[in-house]
């Protein structure tokens, strides 16, 4: 397979928004080979969720070649967006609506009829351990509970590429837990998995390759693994390196560079 | 789990989510059947209270101002639609539902199609209460069905020219708090119009200002086809409401309708 039609490529991808003084991307790289768990991780500000935006076509990058299930994104939007799911970092759901009907809604839009979508509705409730609160108007859920239905919300098809942006802000251990297992058992079926974190314990946990992000530009890659070495043999303590070692390492690499 | 990956289908049916997204907005009235109804009666609220405390004053009494109010009113509620719209189109840009809507394999148009339908039934369903209202107050249209239903069809087509204002609006403010400063406007707007009172009986240069406000060829369109009677007015403008009221909204529409969309696809920026 070549990398093109890997199912997330990307290639110089830069955005400036107007107005700002350096660009949110800056000539950003990025290749996730099928089945994959690929974490994209930086501090704030660092340009994770323009490229998740840019890659779900939600925003036009100023330039750069990005494919994303083998599809180009600015040419093939509507193929891009027929392959993909979406949980992005503010929940996206209807506060008025129920669980269940914010679900029969997405249901019935990704083509389902309305049997179909009820019994999908049903399905992803159980799955997201809503099934006792599926009445309720989302308006009243916890941020816990927006998080899990915004993530069966993505799921109604499943996505060849799911893309999640910061999938565990605001949940509890447990419920970080939780949704990890959820993405490791979708990773199982196939789907490829592009996720942001701020946090190095969810990417060494879940990710198979790892990218660093630092003010839109790729700092470093690889496999937690692989990142790990960069920080050399471990010095006082007798531990092994973890991936917060590795971060400290860069940030003081760039930071005296 | 299932294992099969989605190949979904790739034709979009612009009607068909059109329709889904505007059955989003009827479950809403479901889901709050109390700010529903408040917002289906508040110009019911109107009609009695304008008639109660000024309709004497105005009009001589208070069941002849109802008279000349209800077809004003009607006129009044689909410009303060544009609220209706602007709240609903500004809550889902900033709640990022917008955003979800962007990222699905549905054509661009059926969200802002699903926005026309919804919102133009909702008006609907306001001027039959307003109807139902101003019938059991003693209202009429004394010139026959035909032309009632015309001044039905110009009062939807100008909540449909504003709607794109609404649109369009509700796309650039960026937050349901900015809403308020348009729903502020719109009662001057009202005011200086023919909806509550004569302009002949402003300050001449009033009623001339008056007499050109879009808001003014409807109603005053709306009351010549219900009651049959051409209401001389102080300007050209005033003579040919009906004129007006047909090209007022298109004009609205051709204006604002592409500035809308552009805004829709400019969330893509
Ligand atoms: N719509 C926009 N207009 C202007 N600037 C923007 C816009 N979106 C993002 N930015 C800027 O681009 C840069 C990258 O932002 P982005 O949201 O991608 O970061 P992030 O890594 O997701 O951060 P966080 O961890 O805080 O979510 C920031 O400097 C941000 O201010
Ligand atoms: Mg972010």
């Amino acid at each position: 397979m070549t990398s093109e039609s890997a199912p997330i490529f990307a290639r110089g991808v830069r955005k400036h928004f107007p107005g700002s003084e350096r660009p949110a991307l800056d000539g950003v790289d990025l290749t996730v080979r099928a089945g994959r768990v690929c974490a994209l991780l930086g501090g704030n500000g660092a340009g994770k969720t323009t490229m998740i935006r840019i890659l779900t076509t939600l925003t036009r990058a100023d330039e750069g070649v990005v494919r994303v299930a083998g599809w180009d994104v600015r040419a093939e939007g509507t193929r891009v967006r027929a392959s993909i799911g979406l949980v992005g970092q503010y929940a996206a759901l209807d506060e008025v609506l129920s669980a269940r009907e914010n679900l029969e809604l997405f249901g019935r839009l990704a083509g389902l009829d309305r049997r179909r979508a009820r019994e999908r509705a049903g399905e992803l409730l159980g799955t997201a351990g809503l099934q006792e609160v599926g009445r309720r108007p989302v308006g009243s859920f916890s941020g816990g509970m927006r998080r899990r239905l915004d993530l069966a919300t993505s799921l109604i098809t499943i996505p060849a590429v799911l893309f999640i942006d910061e999938p565990t802000t605001g949940l509890d251990p447990q419920a970080r837990r939780e949704l990890w297992s959820s993405v490791r058992a979708l990773t199982a079926a196939g789907t490829t998995v592009l996720l942001t974190t701020q946090y190095l314990d969810e990417a060494d946990a879940l990710a198979d390759d790892v990218v660093i992000l630092r003010e839109g530009r790729v700092i470093a890659e690889g496999t937690p693994g692989d990142l790990k070495k960069l920080v050399g043999e471990p010095r006082m303590e007798l531990r092994e390196p973890t991936l917060e070692d590795v971060y400290m390492h860069l940030h003081e690499g760039v930071a005296a560079s | 789990m299932t294992t099969t990956i989605s190949t979904a289908p790739v034709r979009t049916h612009v009607w068909r989510e059109a329709l889904i997204l505007a059955g989003r907005t009827l479950r809403h009235w479901r889901a709050r059947p109390v700010g529903f109804a408040i917002q289906v009666f508040f110009p019911v609220l109107v009609i009695l209270l304008m008639g109660g405390l000024l309709g004497g004053a105005i009009a001589g009494s208070a069941a002849q101002y109802i008279l000349f109010v209800i077809p004003g009113v009607l006129a009044f509620t689909m410009l303060s639609g544009i609220e209706t719209t602007m709240i609903a189109v500004t809550t889902d840009a900033t709640r990022t539902v917008t955003d979800r809507f962007r990222s699905l394999p549905i054509s661009p148009g059926a969200v802002l199609l699903g926005r026309v339908l919804a919102d133009m039934l909702t008006s609907a369903v306001e001027l039959v209460v307003i109807t139902l209202a101003g019938l059991a107050l003693g209202w009429r249209w004394e010139n026959g069905v035909l032309p009632a239903l015309a001044a039905y069809g110009l009062l939807l087509w100008l909540r449909f020219g504003l709607l794109w204002v609404g649109v369009w609006a509700g796309l650039r403010v960026g937050s349901p708090e900015a809403v308020g400063a348009v729903q502020l406007l719109s009662w001057p707007i009202g005011f200086l119009s023919t909806v509550f009172v004569q302009p002949s009986t402003m300050p001449p240069w009033l009623g001339a200002i008056a007499e050109h406000n879009p808001l003014s060829a409807t109603a005053s369109a709306v009351r010549e086809l219900f009651t049959g009677v051409h209401l001389q007015g102080l300007t050209w403008a005033a003579d040919h409401a009906l004129l007006f009221a047909l090209v007022g909204p298109l004009v609205l529409a051709a204006v604002f309708c592409p500035l809308a969309i552009r805004a829709f696809q400019g969330l893509s920026r």
